[in-house]
């Protein structure tokens, strides 16, 4: 009787990690494209030079975005039978591809009035990492330099 | 105080370099926000307490390199790299370090 009802409850925890797990992700991923599109007016760039542009650079500040992610129970338990037969863990795969990418734009949306953000950093830190319960939950830190630059009207006179 | 990571800082020339500064922040969550990740961890999602977390962590440690770059006389840190370590089980740390400078 105690198997069955552990056996039951296990079972729950599977399906409700399923339902709303996915309906997390999917929520996530419609909010993640669309702000992307929003967002595009300031472009980013992992390189160290400000990108093509002869607008003179009014000033830089540092921008800082950061977010912990967590993967639902159903999905935990699929990448532990993942760990058996190895092969691509699809489930962390999404769970790191969200946690950047939402990362990157609450760091733009630190500095909206930015014209580009230049040498973008990521980091991931690990404040779960070691607990004895194993939250599979990934933490980014995404960091860059926001540079502003003056209107176009005024680098045309500089040359 | 102006903080940037690259090596220069663009439209700006640096006149005297003052060596690396740093500042580091190690913070536990309390119970509380433990509880809640536990939860979150069946549905999954954002973890929101430990984003506020990270977030604390990360301006105190910005908060304490800014000191030591004040107290050397400079105005500006450029550089800035920003690193994670396990320290100990649920506790975040935050270690940040840049080159203390003084610009025009």
């Amino acid at each position: 009787m105690d198997a069955l009802i552990q056996l039951i409850f296990f079972l729950t925890l599977l399906t409700l990690g399923y339902v709303f797990g996915k309906i997390a992700e999917k929520k996530h991923y419609r909010s993640i494209i669309e702000r992307e599109k929003q967002w595009m007016q300031i472009p980013t760039t992992s390189g160290r030079r400000v990108l093509g542009t002869d607008r003179e650079v009014k000033r830089v500040q540092l921008a800082t975005g950061s977010v912990v992610i967590s993967v639902d129970y159903f999905k935990r338990i699929l990448a532990g039978l993942r760990n058996i037969f190895g092969g691509n863990v699809q489930s962390y795969e999404t769970l790191v591809d969200r946690a950047r990418r939402e990362a990157v734009l609450r760091m733009k949306e630190s500095c909206p009035q930015a014209d580009q953000i230049i040498n973008l950093r990521l980091e991931t830190a690990s404040i779960s990492k070691g607990n004895k319960n194993q939250i599979g939950s990934v933490e980014v830190l995404a960091y860059g330099t926001a540079v502003y630059l003056y209107p176009a009207s005024t680098a045309a006179t500089s040359p | 105080m102006l903080l940037t990571n690259t090596e220069e800082i663009p439209g700006k020339r640096i006149t005297a370099f003052y060596g690396v500064v740093s500042g580091s922040t190690v913070r536990a969550k309390h119970a509380g926000r433990d509880i809640m990740a536990g939860f979150k961890n069946i549905f999954g999602g954002e973890l929101k307490g430990y984003t506020e977390l990270l977030q604390e962590s990360r301006d105190e440690a910005i908060k304490r390199m800014k000191a030591q770059a004040r107290q050397l006389g400079a105005n500006a840190v450029v550089n800035v790299r920003f690193s994670t370590s396990s320290v100990a089980a649920g506790a975040a740390e935050i270690y940040v370090y840049g080159t203390a400078v003084t610009v025009e």
